[in-house]
């Protein structure tokens, strides 16, 4: 087990990743409106909305194949939307702001035979650092982020871990603005996942906006305040953590003395027995009227829980319904040719 | 440190171009690819060594045919003093002569039978008399000794050599017919070495980029960098080592020519040396660039190696009929044919080189090599293009439309029949 991202990247667990002015205030460092990109007829992403405040650390969410790399690369610049438009930093010519941009992509790549520290000292001439300037900045990256004694070993001669992070040394050594991510936790083992975690809160403590691609929905629950949910090309939610939470009624776990009588009809239509509990969503109107009607009705309440849901139910049940949509438009399409 | 202290902008294609073409140019030097590279032309050499001995041996293994001379006694010397006579003038011309026996008892003698039963070099035989002397040989070998047995029948007859006028010589060291036949040999020699050497190079300029595409790095460079820099600095990158790798094998060739001074040297192009160089290399740059941004479009196009040396093979073929094509040109010039192999930018250097050693003219060269950059921008531009279409997506989602061959035709309802 290889410490890749090694302890001294950490600057504490507890970075708060929100910054204290409310993203709607603060200036919107991506704006994307309607994107639609095709490849040979085949559309791949469908009308994608985003918009990621300044400062904030943004997760597109979706199952593999739904389209966010594709999104992250018409965002970035390296392929055109067929239709929509796109701001980043303010220009609507990505491409031209490389500069202030670092980018990681999906599929890691490095060449093998390059040293560490050359490695990322190439990266940033790419995004005009020169190379006297690069080499010393990689080789104070790799020294804070416990790597220093692999600086002058090759690519080749790394462990995956290690050489992932060389590669997202390599995306920070130009000091960007914007930060971009497409799956950056995919091959890394659960330490090393915490760490990259840890150096995400610590760019967006330093007013970095850091926009990530994943489909393990954890890591965007415990690092964002806004997310996106890209599924089928297509963009069902777009807001903050809590807005999507709040998209799934809370579950409530009643327990009771009586077995039956007029309490019984205060109980909403999808309340089901398991055991000795009733589950059931929490109903619109709250839970005083429930429980004044529990109470009327001689329920003999024991126990009383109400629990709210997870980001990942949320993801399941909007990917889900966006999935089935698609698959009725599918359906439609091939009935309608 | 503070992360967000950055340059707006982004590089220049040149400043980019001159990044990847730093890496690529540092990287391939040091490589093993590179010492294949430098002894690359050794193999040519090496087998045309090999291929030129074994040439020798089997031709030494292979005497020449001879005419065998059955007549009687008298007229077999004479024939073959005769014959003697006229090879101190006529050198090799007149093939070797022997004398064949005739039966002691007297029974009449058939060439045509001796010919057929006979395994050695005997290719004809000469019977009757000087006056009236028969041929007997196959059809080619008769037309051609027919009269020389005819000029060596008459000498014998003449009893000696006939009296030739003595010829006095004067000697000049050029004429029109052979200049211009020794420039056809400098021209093909540097059309041949400059399809050897763009050839070479494209192949390596396309490993390189299949290598890069295997690295998974492509997407950054991207990212980053205009994708027309990236063509450019891999072009750049291969045209240093390529220059690097001349500069090896031109100082190898001058040690070697110090130490074995050549005593034919090659003949001097209409440009002169000086300039024919020049041009050598500019045309080398050109056509290079020519050959390697069309093999770049093809590896931005092609996912794995197989898929590039599907690819590559019709193109490499291509490249032959190109290279024949500024050959015939060469030998056409001032032609339609000629004007075309300058006009097609994959051939114009090749012919343009090929007129450099036969026209003592500047000015096309210069017209072409305005031209042939026009063309390595259009290719360029061309490459980075197909591969910003081709390659940078991922994989397909939704519903493709169908094309409206595919369509199911709507179904049709039919009138319930009563």
């Amino acid at each position: 087990m290889d410490s890749a991202l090694g302890d001294q990247s950490l600057s504490g667990n507890a970075v708060d990743s929100t910054p204290e002015t409310p993203p709607a205030t603060r200036p919107a460092a991506i704006e994307a409106r309607g994107l639609v990109k095709r490849f040979d007829g085949t559309l791949a992403v469908g009308g994608v909305d985003i918009t990621v405040p300044e400062g904030a650390i943004y997760g597109i969410l979706g199952p593999n194949g739904a389209g966010k790399t594709t999104t992250l690369r018409m965002l970035l610049g390296i392929i055109d939307p067929d239709e929509g438009t796109r701001k980043v930093l303010g220009t609507d010519r990505p491409y031209d702001i490389a500069r202030q941009i670092g980018y990681l992509p999906e599929e890691r790549g490095l060449y093998p035979s390059m040293k560490a520290y050359e490695a990322i000292a190439f990266m940033g001439a790419l995004r005009g650092v020169p190379l006297k300037e690069g080499r010393k900045r990689g080789r104070e990256l790799l020294e804070a982020h416990g790597l220093g004694h692999a600086a002058e070993r090759q690519i080749r001669q790394l462990s995956k871990g290690m050489a992932q992070t060389v590669q997202l040394l390599g995306t920070l050594v130009h000091k960007p603005k914007l930060v971009v991510l497409d799956e950056p936790f995919s091959g890394l083992d659960a330490i090393n996942q915490g760490k990259l975690e840890n150096m995400i809160r610590e760019m967006a403590a330093e007013g970095t906006t850091v926009i990530f691609s994943t489909h393990v929905i954890a890591h965007a629950e415990r690092l964002c305040e806004s997310i996106a949910i890209i599924a089928g090309g297509k963009v069902p939610f777009a807001g903050q953590v809590a807005e999507a939470r709040d998209r799934i009624p809370a579950q409530v776990r009643l327990e009771t003395r009586e077995e039956g009588g007029a309490w019984r009809a205060a109980l909403p239509d999808d309340a089901r027995r398991e055991g000795s509990f009733w589950n059931f969503s929490l109903p619109e109107s709250g839970v005083e009227p429930l429980l004044r009607a529990l109470i009327e009705g001689e329920a003999g309440i024991l126990s009383l829980s109400i629990e709210r849901a997870g980001l990942h139910d949320a993801f399941v049940a909007i990917a889900g319904e966006a999935a089935a949509r698609e698959l009725e438009a599918d359906r439609q399409a091939e009935l309608n040719t | 440190m503070n992360r967000n202290v950055t340059t707006p902008g982004r590089l220049s294609i040149w400043q980019a171009a001159f990044v990847i073409a730093r890496r690529d140019f540092v990287a391939i030097l040091f490589s093993r690819t590179f010492l294949f590279f430098l002894l690359g032309p050794l193999f040519p050499i090496v087998v045309g060594i090999a291929a030129g001995g074994i040439g020798q041996q089997v031709a030494a293994g292979v005497s020449d045919p001879v005419i065998g001379v059955a007549m009687e006694q008298a007229d077999t010397e004479a024939m073959l003093a005769a014959r003697e006579g006229l090879e101190q003038d006529l050198g090799t011309v007149l093939p070797p002569m022997e004398a064949i026996s005739l039966p002691a008892d007297g029974s009449p003698y058939d060439p045509q039978v001796q010919l057929a039963k006979s395994s050695g070099d005997l290719a004809a035989i000469i019977t009757g008399t000087p006056t009236e002397p028969v041929l007997t040989a196959t059809e080619d070998r008769a037309a051609r000794w027919k009269g020389r047995v005819g000029l060596i029948a008459g000498t014998a007859l003449a009893q000696g050599p006939p009296d030739f006028p003595n010829v006095a010589t004067q000697t000049v060291a050029t004429s029109g017919a052979s200049e211009k036949r020794s420039r056809v040999t400098t021209a093909q020699i540097g059309q041949t070495l400059l399809f050897l050497l763009t050839m070479l190079l494209a192949g390596m300029v396309l490993s390189n980029l299949v290598e890069e595409k295997a690295n998974k790095i492509i997407e950054i460079l991207a990212a980053a960098i205009p994708m027309d820099a990236v063509f450019l600095g891999k072009l750049f990158a291969m045209l240093g080592v390529s220059m690097v790798g001349i500069s090896v094998w031109g100082g190898s060739a001058a040690i070697l020519l110090a130490f074995n001074p050549i005593t034919a040297p090659l003949p001097e192009p209409a440009v002169g040396w000086p300039l024919f160089v020049t041009f050598g290399i500019i045309y080398f740059a050109m056509g290079y660039l020519l050959i390697g941004s069309v093999f770049l479009a093809i590896g931005s196009m092609a996912a794995t190696v197989r898929e590039v040396q599907t690819m590559s093979m019709p193109v490499t073929m291509l490249q032959l009929i190109n290279f024949f094509f500024a050959s015939y040109a060469m030998a056409h010039q001032n032609t339609a044919a000629e004007y075309a192999a300058i006009a097609f930018p994959l051939s114009s250097p090749f012919a343009m080189l090929a007129r450099a050693a036969q026209q003592p003219e500047i000015w096309p060269h210069l017209a072409a090599l305005t031209w042939q950059t026009i063309w390595v921008a259009i290719f360029i531009r061309l490459g980075a293009g197909l591969f910003r279409r081709r390659v940078m997506k991922s994989g397909p989602q939704g519903v493709k439309q169908r094309r409206w061959w595919q369509r199911k035709k709507p179904a049709t309802q039919v009138a319930p029949s009563n």
